[in-house]
């Protein structure tokens, strides 16, 4: 019977299945980081031992602080740090921690480290998991109750999601990113667009991709509802994953090459839903509201609410009074107070590439930060001299982490100041109390900074080569 | 976990579509145990600029209705605790972010899905109504009209017996004790090195 790629891995992990159709399948890596204590603390009043140490890799992002890390001045910061490093000591798990030269956001981490391989299940308490199906693997995220269990149980309950394809077809434009194909799609199917789905990213665009364009295509699926987003893994990941610190190698590399030959959708499986994209409808996307959906080509104006069904008009004009925008101004010559290029979204050496190649050479108008995805990032980064081409404009280079994307660990956008940043979600607050946030790719970002204002990046790449 | 099987309180109603976890819980609240109680976090940003907010207006209640797509975003369980320790016992909504959902019902909070919410919406306006659940018919009063909810089955158990995912499956262990066994039988490169290989 032909099965999509969700349906072979679903398949392969399957421990058991219960009557009412509820799946218990097998989980090879679990991740976890200092918002995972609450599942400790549910170990300990159990009595539970964790099942897979071996499986089990601790990661410090969210509360990492990106600046004076010798002495974390924080005490609420120092506590999660701390009730990391002892959680993770206690159960013999294996910790990427504040001093350890690659630590990293666990989404960059995983990855880069070769923890993340095609094939396998991936858990980790925080949505954006879904970045690792970029491999075609089963990669999703999971709240505390459910980490508890895979803890104790290296195993995870959950119900067959339907199936999902998105294709893209046809060539990005210059200067056209997987962050713009990811707010184009949410943008037209809503943040509820793709729930109870698993999306699997298919079509030429796709397979154009870089890895690094890969995962945040995947990241970002959860901001449209999906709990899954999966790219079938071809030479493209092989090359990436080949020699990584925890890769497998020698005969182990050829017999597990064998066995992901498989990984990839039969020609005639059906979806439960397909999207077909045009790469070239595809502009650079910036946000306007406080949801991923309400996003718009650069080109576009604020919209009017009264122009939008009852619902949708409701939230605009909310959205729209949070963040001091009037309708039918273009959003090209927006000003932004700041920004941020940063997150497991958009913070792998190929964003900060993208992005110098927007700066160098010239001034920021606007300060802002710039922090890696992970140490071994930033290391490579200031071998390649990019740090100097941030600094040079006048942009502030710190250490790896969840940083300003996730207002928890000291790095926040002020109330009413508007950042144009790499992230991954504009809710309110999210970025700190009262801030505005504007998505966008790592060269739009860059463009911001150079002009002060939201505005299309491709005027400023003309003549510099891609 | 204690298990419910009908519920009687008082329906609000927030109107928003799209409400997200960062909402329900801003970051900066989640450093916080269990223990402390969470409660005094839940719409912290949202209360604090508005004087006329639902739940300040009406704070006994314990059903809570909103717009769709309700607990979008993080997959933080804390906007679920911040629920739960502030008393409410039902969220009512058309849809809820899968992650979410799953959450709630970990720590029996039901997310009663009503395909006719919006209308709820509507009648309650800013006001209230005794609300009434019964989890074993599947329905939801709300100031007199009567509604069908879906909720998948395992999920009605769980909260009916108070149960979470591990008591589930501790039943399993000789099933996962088998699968683990033939997983490193065909994929031994599951076990990661030590990280030492040639990149490393």
């Amino acid at each position: 019977m032909s099965r999509t790629l969700v349906d072979k891995l679903w398949d392969a992990h399957e421990v058991r299945v219960d009557p009412d159709g509820t799946s218990l399948l097998w989980v090879d890596r679990h991740l976890v980081h200092e918002g995972s204590h609450h599942a400790f603390a549910k170990l300990a009043e159990r009595g539970l031992e964790v099942a897979e140490p071996d499986l089990t890799f601790g990661v410090a992002d969210h509360y990492a602080p990106t600046r004076g890390r010798d002495a974390v001045a924080d005490p609420d910061i120092a506590k999660m740090l701390d009730r990391l490093e002892t959680n993770t000591e206690r159960h013999g798990i294996r910790l990427f921690g504040l001093r350890d030269p690659r630590q990293g956001i666990v989404h960059v981490l995983g990855p880069e480290q070769g923890l993340t391989l095609p094939g396998l299940t991936i858990n980790c308490g925080d949505s954006h998991t879904s970045t690792h199906g970029a491999f075609g693997a089963l990669a999703f995220g999971i709240g505390a109750t459910q980490v508890a269990h895979v803890l104790a149980t290296q195993t995870i309950r959950a119900s067959r999601p339907k199936a999902m394809r998105i294709r893209v077809d046809g060539a990005l434009g210059p200067g056209v990113t997987a962050k713009d194909i990811a707010l184009h799609w949410i943008a037209r199917l809503g943040t509820g667009g793709a729930t109870g789905h698993a999306v699997e990213y298919a079509g030429e665009a796709v397979r154009a991709l870089s890895m690094e364009g890969r995962m945040t295509l995947c990241n970002l699926s959860i901001e449209g509802g999906a709990r899954f987003g999966l790219v079938a893994p071809d030479e493209t990941t092989f090359d990436y994953v080949k020699d990584r610190p925890f890769a497998p190698e020698g005969d182990a590399w050829d017999a597990a090459l064998s066995a992901w030959a498989d990984l990839h959708t039969d020609a005639d499986a059906r979806f439960d839903r397909e999207v077909e994209i045009d790469a070239a409808d595809i502009a650079p996307t910036v946000t306007w509201g406080t949801s991923p959906e309400q996003a718009a080509p650069i080109s576009a104006t604020v919209p009017d609410p009264d122009t939008l069904d009852a619902g949708r008009a409701r939230a605009a004009r909310e959205a729209l009074d949070y963040m001091g925008l009037t309708p039918g101004a273009p959003l090209d010559g927006i000003a932004v107070d700041q920004v941020f290029l940063g997150s497991c979204t958009n913070a792998r050496i190929e964003d900060l590439r993208a992005a110098a190649k927007v700066l160098e050479g010239r001034r920021a108008k606007v300060p802002g930060v710039v922090s890696p995805g992970s140490m071994l990032i930033r290391a490579q980064a200031e071998r390649e001299g990019l740090d100097k081409v941030f600094t040079d404009a006048g942009l502030e280079w710190v250490a790896a982490g969840c940083s300003m994307c996730v207002g928890m660990n000291g790095d926040i956008v002020e109330p009413g100041k508007r950042c144009a940043s790499s992230t991954n979600r504009n809710f309110r607050g999210r970025q700190g109390r009262g801030a505005r946030t504007h998505l966008m790719s790592p060269v739009m970002v860059a463009a911001a900074a150079v002009t002060g204002t939201l505005t299309d990046a491709r005027p400023l790449l003309e003549g510099r080569d891609r | 976990m204690t298990g419910w099987t009908t519920h009687e309180g008082l329906a609000v109603a927030l109107p928003r579509a799209n409400v997200d976890t960062d909402q329900i819980i801003p970051a900066r609240f989640m450093s916080a145990s269990r223990a402390e109680g969470y409660g005094g976090f839940l719409f912290a940003d949202l209360r604090d600029g508005d004087a006329d907010f639902p739940l300040d207006r009406h704070p006994d209640a314990s059903v809570l209705v909103a717009g769709p797509n309700f607990g979008s975003g993080s997959s933080r369980e804390a906007a679920v605790y911040a629920l739960v320790d502030a008393g409410i016992r039902v969220v009512v909504a058309e849809s809820f972010a899968d992650i979410f959902a799953g959450n709630a019902v970990n720590n029996g909070l039901l997310p009663a899905a009503v395909r006719d919410a919006a209308e709820v919406l509507e009648a309650l306006g800013d006001g209230t109504a005794e609300a009434s659940v019964d989890l074993e018919k599947g329905t939801l009063t709300i100031g007199g009209q009567t509604h069908g909810f879906d909720i998948p089955d395992i999920w009605r158990q769980k909260l009916i017996n108070g149960w979470d995912d591990i008591d589930l499956t501790r039943a399993h262990l000789d099933d996962i004790s088998a699968y683990r066994h033939r997983r490193a039988t065909d994929a031994p490169w599951v076990w990661a090195g030590d990280g030492t290989s040639s990149a490393g």
